[in-house]
């Protein structure tokens, strides 16, 4: 019912979008990403790290100069005209090629870098040879695919981090926000790992901010015997990713949410909230999409849970002399530590789950504890039916590669930008799960003041139909909140807060509509 | 069975038939001439913007319906005949009732102005005056310049959405400044300079004359009282709106400007109820207008209806009153009552603060010698409705809400507060020495 579905004519559009300065802002950008271009058909630039540099600049000014162009002269506020009339934003032409685009860069990327110009036992060639300057500089290693595709990231996220803050600079809650996203990418995923990887040679590349389960591979015995060859400082950091699982992110969680994680300090969040914020808008809001979604992303849960279970468990050994931590006493801890978990929910904040959520919690629980009992007491080699080497590839290539990448990035202008986080990222759903069972946060709504009008739905980009809880006067308490406060911004009726507030009162699942009588309210909730 | 008829599928209506639904098993039928399915009304303005698709301002899926059993239906009632307890469809097909809601919402005012039916001249209130907007104002070439006549909510909602596709705009407004017979002066005049802000073109104390057509019946101009004409191409008459009830005429349910309700929601007509914009209460309640054509209202209404529908006789006792609205980028909410210069009495008098460089002000009224907290209006900062609404009813004093301001603001984290500027303007105006308290969460959440 749009004015593109209804109109045959090419008026009834916003007027053209692009002034002088941003075709030049345009060129500019495009400019950059050419030489790219080029060096992948190993055109041979004379001064690399001039070209590379060029080439980066050109990028990350273009799309600074545009957006400068198409906010600053406007007065702040809210930014949405013609979101859904631009073929970019609506899934039209623009949207198609640019979800294609990226999908075929994810798919080179993962499966092809040698397309890219890595050469096996060589010098690099292509794209990767134009990064080697930088990477040598940093780390001193020559460049490999996955520094190429770190750096674009990283000029991605600070490129578009800034579109966003122009466009958001009403919100200090935005620009906080994202100053805080660009400067953990550039710190923690860019540029501490390469210093660290030259001061220590065995330390394999850690982004300290990235937790298990969304690294799957930090427990992978490579991985391990580099930590504890490195020394005091790799045991740090082998005892820092333990504990921020079971410690760190469970007290942030409970105190501020999973907007501490998933939309302050996340990479994949950072780039969703940067570069992924024209997409928002695309994501399914219906209800349906909303059970696809529980069952995908706890089942991914499952999956990285018996894989790094399998995976450790097959380079521990037997002895006890030689080491406290043994096959069986790690079996035992892992069961000990799903069984408590399971007991607590089920026990105290059972009322809290759906049915079919009940369900699933039971079968799961009962599958995994089935598999490990049946290998505990059969001793077979291969624990859970599969060779452990079996489920870690497997998860790396349909969750790491697929999922996270492909699916999760190149889709952006087809889904949304926040696909990977919403159906597929085990770490958004164990964060969430605390999130909605034991934390503090949540989506106040103010009173009766909500008008339906559908702008928090519409611009959630994890797809919850927030106008659902907002116009019944609900607080909205949902898992898969990354608290990103856009809802909060597009409000016209400033109806929504985010904020960190007592537990009680928390979840009201009555319609506490205000402005009415109070008697009738009550009669209103009866049941 | 019983057999409840709604006519009407906006807020008042869609309400009352889920909580009829909530509370029994009867049959419900609603019949709108507009649209299929129901959609937010006040979100119509996104659509032309391009915020949202029209699929999106419909609250509820379309699954929603059928699920819970509530049937719909498109058409428009012609005729009421209370008597055989029948409706008359486009003089055609005939539906019985049980009780019948008539929840038929506003039309567009129109006062009467020489030209006013010509083609590219509408006001803006359903969704065929949306689908129509897109005809005669797509984009700035084929609408070079709009007027709009009317210095209200829909007038400066429609001024937003043709400035979002860079149309020119010529905004008359017959009042001194925008909005003051409703707003105190110095927000009225905040708002007056923002309009500017956003190069509309306003002309207040200016009135239309008449709207002159081309050769094809086609607007092409208006006339001023200022005497002057003014080339467009589309013209946008909004100076309010009133119920719509003119195909109830000689139905015999006692009709003023909209329907005659009593306190519950009943007309003159036994099992016939009127709710939302068209109902007309006969007696007055607090200092609420008897037609009251807002959001809010409309759903208190449905829930009210509902429970008397159910059995349960309930009078309509909204609350304390409330509102908010979007003036282009400034939000404005108001708890309790605040009048405008021309509608305030000798004992109401007003506090009023303003941001030096931001457009962000409030004004709290309260009584002259009681100091009783009456009101307040804020624009550009939220507040919250929980805290305003137990401060009104426990008759908090003006000194109580500056001194707790903290706990009531609702503004995003890390949102610049004014609470104690807003203390020291208060303090210097009226010679007190008020100190502002912390945000308590536990005043803030365990007293409510």
């Amino acid at each position: 019912m749009s004015t593109i579905d209804k109109s045959m004519s090419l008026s009834g559009q916003p007027p053209a979008t692009l002034n002088g300065s941003q075709k030049i802002a345009v060129l500019l950008g495009f400019t950059g990403l050419f030489i790219m271009l080029l060096a992948g058909f190993n055109t041979s630039f004379p001064n690399k790290a001039l070209w590379l540099g060029i080439s980066l600049t050109a990028i990350f000014v273009g799309v600074y100069w545009f957006a400068k162009e198409a906010y600053s002269r406007k007065l702040k506020g809210i930014k949405n005209d013609g979101v859904w009339f631009k073929s970019i934003s609506s899934k039209g032409l623009w949207g198609w090629l640019t979800g294609i685009g990226l999908t075929g860069f994810y798919i080179v990327l993962y499966f092809f870098p040698e397309y890219l110009g890595l050469v096996k036992n060589g010098p690099n060639t292509g794209i990767i040879a134009l990064f080697d300057p930088l990477s040598k500089f940093l780390s001193g290693n020559p460049a490999s695919q996955w520094f190429v595709y770190g750096t674009l990231y990283t000029v991605a996220i600070l490129a578009f981090g800034v579109k966003f803050i122009w466009k958001y600079r009403h919100n200090r809650y935005e620009i906080i926000r994202t100053i805080s996203v660009m400067f953990f990418q550039t710190a923690f995923a860019f540029i501490i790992p390469e210093i660290m990887a030259r001061l220590n040679g065995n330390i394999p590349y850690y982004d300290l901010k990235n937790i298990w389960p969304l690294n799957y591979y930090n427990f992978e015995k490579y991985r391990i015997n580099a930590f504890i060859e490195s020394g005091d400082i790799g045991l740090a950091m082998l005892i820092f990713g333990v504990l921020s699982i079971f410690v760190i992110s469970p007290i942030l969680t409970y105190i501020y949410g999973k907007r501490w994680y998933c939309s302050w300090v996340c990479g994949c969040g950072g780039l969703a909230e940067t570069a992924g914020d024209a997409f928002r808008q695309l994501s399914d809001k219906s209800l349906s999409a909303w059970k696809v979604e529980r069952w995908v992303v706890h089942s991914v849960v499952v999956f990285v849970t018996l894989m790094t279970t399998a995976v450790i468990y097959s380079y521990l050994g037997n002895d006890t002399s030689k080491y406290w931590l043994t096959k069986n006493t790690f079996l035992i801890g892992v069961a000990l530590l799903l069984t408590t978990v399971f007991v607590i929910v089920m026990v105290f904040k059972r009322e809290q789950f759906q049915k079919d959520a009940r369900y699933g919690a039971i079968g799961y629980f009962v599958i995994i504890m089935a598999l490990i009992g049946f290998h505990y007491w059969s001793g077979d080699s291969n624990i859970f039916l599969f060779k452990s080497e079996t489920l870690r590839k497997s998860y790396g290539f349909l969750i790491g590669s697929i999922f996270s990448g492909v699916i999760g990035t190149g889709f952006y202008p087809i889904f949304g930008n926040r696909v990977w986080c919403r159906f597929g990222c085990p770490m958004a759903a164990i964060l969430g799960f605390q999130q909605r069972l034991f934390s503090k946060f949540r989506i106040t709504t103010n009173g009766g003041q909500c008008i339906s009008c559908g702008n928090c739905s519409t611009y959630c980009e994890m797809g919850i139909d927030v106008r659902a809880y907002a116009q019944k006067g609900e607080n909205i308490v949902r898992s898969s909140c990354v608290g990103c406060g856009i809802c909060s911004a597009v409000c016209p009726r400033g109806v929504l807060k985010l904020e960190n507030g007592p537990l009680k009162g928390r979840i009201d699942s009555n319609e506490v509509l205000l402005g009415n009588d109070v008697d009738l309210m009550t009669l209103v909730n009866q049941k | 069975m019983e057999n409840i008829v709604i006519i009407g599928n906006g807020v008042a209506g869609v309400t009352a038939a889920r909580h009829i639904r909530k509370n029994s098993n009867k049959r419900i039928i609603i019949i709108s001439s507009e649209t299929d399915h129901f959609f937010s009304r006040t979100a119509l303005m996104y659509v032309y913007m391009g915020h949202m698709k029209f699929e999106h301002i419909k609250p509820y899926e379309d699954w929603f319906w059928e699920k819970n059993r509530i049937e719909l239906l498109r058409g428009y009632v012609s005729h009421v005949d209370h008597k055989k307890k029948e409706l008359l469809i486009e003089d055609a097909r005939v539906i019985k009732y049980d009780k019948l809601i008539l929840a038929t919402g506003s039309k567009p005012n129109k006062f009467g102005w020489p030209g006013q039916d010509l083609h590219g001249v509408q006001g803006l209130y359903s969704k065929q005056d949306l689908d129509l907007l897109e005809i005669n104002a797509p984009n700035n070439r084929i609408c070079k310049r709009a007027v709009i006549v009317g210095g209200g909510l829909i007038g400066i909602e429609l001024a937003e959405m043709l400035r979002s596709r860079a149309i020119p705009v010529t905004f008359l407004v017959r009042e001194s400044s925008f909005w003051n017979a409703v707003l105190p002066d110095g927000e009225s005049e905040m708002i007056n300079e923002h309009i500017l802000e956003h190069h509309i073109d306003l002309r207040l104390n200016t009135n239309l004359n008449e709207i002159l057509a081309d050769e094809n019946g086609r607007v092409k101009a208006v006339i001023t009282d200022k005497g002057e004409t003014i080339a467009c191409q589309m013209v946008g008459l909004t100076p309010g709106v009133s119920p719509n009830v003119s195909f109830l005429n000689d139905s015999g349910i006692e009709l003023g400007r909209g329907i005659k309700v009593n306190r519950f929601l009943e007309t003159n007509i036994k099992d016939i109820y009127a709710i939302g914009d068209c109902a007309e209460q006969q007696e007055p309640i607090g200092n609420r207008r008897p037609i009251e054509a807002v959001w809010y209202t409309g759903r208190m209404m449905g829930e009210t209806v509902a429970q008397t529908i159910c059995g349960n006789r309930t009078e309509y006792k909204p609350g304390h009153w409330f509102n908010s609205a979007k003036f282009l980028d400034i939000e404005y909410q108001t708890y309790g009552w605040v009048f405008s210069a021309i509608g305030k009495n000798e004992s109401e008098k007003h506090f009023h603060w303003r941001h030096t460089s931001e457009k962000i002000c409030l004004t709290i009224a309260f009584h002259k010698e009681t100091r009783k907290f009456l009101g307040i209006n804020t624009f550009g900062i939220r507040m919250r409705h929980e805290i305003f609404d137990q401060w009104l009813s426990e008759e908090r004093s003006v000194d109580h809400v500056i001194k707790y301001l903290k706990d009531a603001n609702f503004d995003p984290e890390f949102y610049s507060k004014y609470e104690n500027e807003i203390a020291e303007k208060f303090n210097a105006d009226f010679g007190t020495d008020i100190k502002p308290e912390k945000k308590n969460w536990k005043r803030i959440f365990i007293n409510t």
